[in-house]
């Protein structure tokens, strides 16, 4: 019985979340630089397969873009803004994790509130009536 | 009556946004190159190792065909592609993504050649920058240099008589 709990518990173990799928070594000149690298990585999306980031998805258009983000980074000395550009002008928004507010995303944006302030006007609808119901009840 | 019909009318809308989202295709990201002049590369021919660049055929209208080897949708575009070839004047500069040079002259020899110029990309960087995200990809460049269209994906008959050959008719008439 032991035993088996020592196996369960191994198994488990090696199901462990691998956040990073990146494996490359890259050398950077300064911790900004590193800094900016792993927030960009995280911020922009594979376009192969689309549920993840740069640093989650193997995919070799994954790995390329990453190489073109530190080369941008380390070789022409580029800013965030400026490898977002790239990426957006190449690829357009989609590229971005986080979309922008811009008209077209505002659904995106204030949905979900809409939704809250919904779903609390029912709620405050179905409390009234059920005051009314018990005093009239009285 | 109206508070029992409440859910009904919820489902059937819920039911009709779905509807509407399983007709969109999520691997057409529209791109943002559309209207934009063609990026510039400078890449070996691969039979003759000649530099390439897209300025040399400033002037002319032109379709640029990602392709590879290894890509499985790339056979069955060929096809269309060496058909389309055959009929019509229009270059097809094939880019060869990811590849290596004896693969891809082995598959165009299989195949049929429909390129007039292949040029290749071996570390796919030309294909970064013409934004591309899987093979195939084509775009058709006018006379100016522009992009006009791209598809993504294998072409198809259909998509040659529907899409491609307006297109290509409509940059014929304009002024070069």
């Amino acid at each position: 019985m032991k035993w088996l709990r020592l196996l369960l518990i191994s198994v488990l173990l090696s199901f462990q979340s691998q956040s990073f799928a990146a494996i490359e070594t890259y050398q950077f000149d300064n911790v900004e630089q590193e800094e900016a690298y792993k927030e960009l990585i995280f911020e922009l999306r594979c376009l192969v397969c689309q549920n993840q980031n740069l640093a989650d998805s193997n995919a070799e258009l994954a790995q390329d873009l990453r190489q073109q983000v530190y080369e941008m980074l380390t070789k022409q000395n580029a800013g965030k803004d400026e490898i977002v550009d790239y990426m957006v002008a190449r690829y357009g928004e989609f590229v971005m994790y986080k979309p922008p507010v811009e008209p077209n995303t505002y659904l995106l944006w204030v949905g979900p509130f809409l939704f809250l302030l919904i779903g609390l006007w029912i709620l405050i609808r179905i409390i009234r009536s059920n005051q009314q119901n018990n005093e009239l009840d009285k | 009556m109206k508070k029992q019909s409440m859910p009904l009318i919820i489902f059937g809308a819920l039911v009709i946004v779905l509807a509407i989202g399983l007709t969109l295709d999520p691997k057409d990201v529209p791109s943002p190159l559309i209207g934009k002049p063609a990026s510039e590369f400078s890449l070996p021919e691969l039979y003759t190792q000649e530099p390439f660049s897209p300025t040399q055929l400033q002037g002319e209208a032109w379709i640029l065909n990602i392709w590879a080897s290894w890509c499985v949708s790339c056979r069955q575009e060929h096809e269309v592609l060496v058909e389309f070839s055959e009929k019509y004047p229009t270059k097809i500069v094939g880019l060869n993504y990811k590849d290596t040079p004896e693969e891809a002259k082995a598959w165009l020899k299989q195949f049929g050649n429909p390129y007039q110029i292949t040029v290749e990309d071996q570390q796919g960087r030309a294909g970064i920058d013409w934004g591309v995200y899987g093979v195939p990809e084509t775009f058709v460049i006018d006379k100016k240099g522009i992009i006009r269209h791209k598809f993504t994906g294998p072409i198809t008959r259909k998509r040659v008589n529907d899409e491609l050959k307006p297109l290509l008719a409509q940059i014929d008439k304009e002024p070069s």
